[in-house]
């Protein structure tokens, strides 16, 4: 295959998805009386355009970093985990227990038992489907959403129930001690103007090296290999001695960890308590933002931000625009969805042609295989020296 | 109607692929009422131009003339419309249907089914007595031989009343036996006027059965003959482009102590026992070969040996030490470990990862070699540094690491898989259809790449259904049926016949 060049591949058609989105979207502001020119640029001021944006930009990317990743590892493995959204309230579970639990005397120390606790939530949470997946071959896809539902009552019932401080009628825990708030970004980034409002906080940090450590695992270790390979052919994989069970469990249990990672930043850094709902469908948008960042640590970075650019752009224009009501700005984010996930191919083929046609020697009959299980044979490569190949 | 027009004529076929060209001005004609035979090896662009005529691609440039009328052909309607049928390698049969249901398929007269099937049953009592193609129109396909649901094939497309047939490798999947009536039957439709186009890579079936025949070559039509007038060296000459050895070369074999022994063998798949009871050894320096058609519980014997699935009983031993076939130590891992090497069947699904560049195949399977690691890390230069000593040693073409599997031709990936297995010497080399879909050139290297391993001594059981193949190479050979090993041979002392009606389940006594 190899039709297009590598940046093609992971930035041109993914923002060439976006163009087209935004395009439909302004065609809807349009069509609702408003001018998709204004719409634009509140989106962008708004998310860009001052520190205290940015500071929600970033706030929002770190959440879809996390359960980018997450669904990025699982990927790999060819596991469609829905369930972020259910692990990573389970998470957030974690970091109340162990941080309402303990009186921590710093927060650096009080960090890393939450990191810890988090992770294991999570990752307990994504073990039952991934075991009914390795051992009876329940659907993932189907157990992981129903996990989420499950995720969510437990939440409502143990928040109700166990956490609510006495004499409060709000569904949340009491505050986390003093000690373990975390750094926020105008405490440690002050002079780029972050003003304290900003939810930004240090959780971002441990979200890009969350990608260090992904990429060093799926590129660089034997685990990681042995993941992509199942990931890519399971027969192959239990040719060459790969146990599918452990595969499915341990990258389903990293990819668990992941989303639960994602409630340091929203339940430790932000809200400094567990309150109801704190995940607000970061869970699925990871499912986005591992699409269209193409399962690559960086490609989900570049997609969390565009997505946490949309989430604090889309609060801008709603407040700016009236006319554009909250369901507008949904319709929006989900038209980037709908284009960089779901019709992917539909950028990607015309591309792939145009590529082929601008091919010095592919200059005639530049024509995509119309029928993809041809009883054509395997040709030579295009690439690497289509003569010599040949014998 | 033209009588004396060619049934088939192309004019300049071509065909290109972005910059692949995989038919470049093929210009042929066929005879009504004759055989032709085309010949080339993969990736030579003879399923391109089959799949042309059936109007599965649209050729870049050229014209297709049916008994000397222009014909564009668009679609595969049109080239039904034209008389023109496919038998296909893979039968598009449905397999819980009728022989007459699937007859009718997609060629039903109306909404209601009962007058179709009417006519269709008559026509089939017709078909079959003036073809000598006899199948049960009531059977269901499922239940037939792999030779009757081909005949149903064929079936298929005279009810869609085709005059000119193509049929691609027909006999890949057939004994010796079914091979010789499936001749007959071709043979019964030529005298009926019927053309026939036989794809094939198997030049004893060219020499047999056609009249005339083409060879292909990188795109091109090189040559086009009488049988007649040539013989198989000729024509694998033309094939590869250079003299070729058809016979495997390979001095007599010294047998040692043994070094696989294997005792009632029982291994079930999907509920069905596959292996029924398989003992056979084999000793240091010899080829075993195990010959029958596809699907007769081999694959399942590679699978278990190679620690792919379990064993449902019996005993597996290396130099006399049990391997464990039934627990969860079974597996590929421990095998390699154990000193055993295993060239799968399925080179695309299970010897390598296809979208893997090459160097990451080669490390498939080994990947915990403490050569390819530095601590938790992979160490990739070391892989890469091994791949490139390997492709150079194993001749694979081009000679780069970081191509992806996908992008190699079939003998290359081959060659990839077989310098992975064969390189670490393994005591015992579980070979499976090595050959299988590898041109000419890379058949010769592979074989002496096995016998190169069997003088130093090794093990190596050979499990192919290319009767050729396992005649030339193996030492002694085993023929399985049903599960069970019929019987042993010595290639010197037995034949292609012998051995084609062990396949077909004929013992001694009856034979």
């Amino acid at each position: 295959m190899d039709k297009m060049p590598k940046w093609a591949d992971v930035l041109l058609i993914p923002l060439i998805s976006v163009v087209l989105a935004l395009l439909v979207s302004g065609l809807v502001v349009a069509l609702i009386g408003e001018s998709p020119v204004r719409a634009m640029e509140v989106m962008v001021r708004g998310a860009f355009g001052s520190a205290y944006g940015w500071g929600y930009t970033l706030y929002y990317a770190t959440n879809f970093i996390f359960t980018g990743l997450a669904v990025a590892v699982a990927f790999h493995a060819r596991m469609f985990n829905i369930g972020g959204e259910g692990q990573a309230a389970i998470g957030g579970l974690g970091v109340a227990v162990i941080l309402l639990g303990v009186a921590w005397p710093h927060w650096t120390i009080a960090l890393l038992a939450a990191i810890a606790f988090s992770a294991l939530f999570g990752a307990a949470w994504a073990a039952i489907p991934a075991y009914l997946q390795a051992k009876r071959g329940s659907h993932i896809v189907i157990t992981t959403i129903m996990f989420n539902y499950i995720a969510a009552s437990l939440l409502v019932y143990l928040l109700v129930n166990v956490f609510r401080v006495p004499g409060s009628m709000a569904p949340e825990s009491g505050r986390f001690a003093e000690p373990a708030h975390l750094p926020s970004a105008s405490d440690f980034a002050g002079f780029l103007g972050f003003p304290a409002s900003a939810p930004l906080n240090i959780s971002f940090f441990i979200a890009l090296l969350a990608c260090v450590f992904v990429w060093v695992l799926i590129w660089r270790t034997r685990l990681g290999y042995e993941i992509r390979s199942f990931g890519h052919s399971e027969t192959a994989a239990v040719y060459a001695g790969i146990n599918p069970t452990r595969i499915i469990m341990i990258s389903m249990l990293i990819s668990g960890g992941l989303a639960g990672m994602m409630a340091i930043n929203v339940v430790m850094g932000e809200a400094e308590r567990l309150v109801l709902d704190f995940v607000e469908g970061a869970g699925f948008v990871g499912i986005a933002v591992a699409l269209m960042g193409r399962s690559h640590p960086v490609g989900v970075v570049l997609a969390a931000l565009l997505f946490g650019a949309l989430y604090q752009g889309g609060a801008e224009l709603q407040f700016e625009m009236p006319a554009i009501s909250r369901e507008m700005v949904v319709v929006i984010q989900a038209l980037v969805i709908l284009f960089t996930g779901a019709l992917d191919n539909m950028v990607r083929m015309p591309m792939e042609r145009l590529f082929l046609a601008l091919r010095p020697r592919g200059a005639v009959g530049a024509e995509a295989n119309p029928v993809p299980t041809s009883p054509v044979e395997p040709h030579e490569p295009p690439k690497v020296d289509p003569q010599g190949s040949d014998r | 109607m033209t009588t004396d027009a060619p049934a088939i004529e192309l004019k300049g076929i071509s065909k290109a692929f972005g910059p692949v060209q995989a038919n470049r001005d093929i210009t042929m004609s066929v005879a009504r009422g004759t055989i032709h035979g085309i010949v080339g090896e993969n990736g030579a662009g003879k399923s391109t131009l089959m799949s042309i005529l059936y109007g599965f691609y649209k050729a870049d440039r050229g014209e297709i003339f049916i008994n000397g009328k222009l014909t564009p052909i668009p679609d595969s309607q049109a080239a039904i419309r034209a008389g023109i049928g496919m038998v296909h390698q893979h039968f598009k049969l449905v397999e819980n249907f009728t022989v007459v249901e699937n007859v009718i398929l997609g060629a039903e007269d109306g909404a209601l089914l009962r007058p179709s099937i009417a006519k269709a049953r008559k026509l089939l009592t017709e078909l079959a007595k003036d073809y000598g193609l006899n199948v049960d129109p009531d059977a269901v396909v499922e239940d037939l031989s792999v030779g009757h649901q081909q005949r149903v094939e064929i079936l298929k497309q005279l009810y869609r009343q085709a005059d000119i047939l193509i049929l691609d490798e027909p006999t890949g999947v057939l004994t010796p036996s079914e091979a010789d009536q499936l001749f007959r039957i071709l043979e019964r439709l030529r005298e009926e006027g019927k053309t026939i186009i036989l794809i094939t890579h198997k030049l004893r079936e060219i020499m047999e059965i056609t009249d005339t025949v083409s060879v292909m070559r990188r795109g091109e039509m090189t040559n086009t003959v009488k049988t007649s007038d040539t013989s198989p060296a000729e024509l694998a000459e033309m094939m590869v482009g250079r003299k070729v050895l058809l016979e495997v070369d390979k001095p007599p074999a010294t047998p040692g102590e043994v070094v696989l022994k294997v005792e009632d063998l029982r291994v079930s798949r999907g509920g069905v026992e596959r292996v029924k009871g398989v003992s056979f050894e084999i000793r240091r320096g010899e080829i075993l070969g195990i010959a029958g058609v596809a699907g007769n519980g081999q694959t399942e014997l590679l699978e278990v040996l190679g620690g792919m699935i379990p064993a449902q009983g019996g005993t597996v031993s290396l130099f006399g030490e049990p391997i464990d076939i039934t627990g969860k130590h079974s597996n590929g891992q421990t095998r390699r470990a154990r000193g055993i090497g295993h060239v799968p069947e399925d080179r695309q699904d299970e010897g390598l990862i296809m979208p893997y560049e090459a160097w990451e195949n080669v490390a498939f399977g080994y990947h915990k070699d403490p050569r390819y690691n530095s601590g938790i890390l992979m160490n990739h230069a070391a892989i890469k540094d091994d791949c490139v000593d390997k492709m150079q040693r194993y001749d694979v073409r081009p000679p780069n690491p970081r191509l992806p599997a996908r992008n190699f031709s079939g003998g290359n990936q081959q060659k990839i898989v077989v310098a992975r297995e064969m390189d670490r010497a393994p005591d015992l080399l579980l070979v499976g259809q090595p050959t299988r879909g590898v041109d000419i050139g890379a058949i010769e290297f592979i074989h002496k790449q096995i016998i190169a391993l069997r003088d130093q001594g090794k093990a190596i059981l050979l499990v192919s259904v290319e009767l050729d193949e396992i005649m030339g190479l193996s030492d002694r050979i085993a023929v399985m049926f049903d599960g069970r090993i019929m019987g042993e041979r010595l290639p010197s002392e037995t034949d292609q016949n012998e051995l084609g009606l062990l396949m077909a389940g004929v013992t001694e006594g009856a034979a």
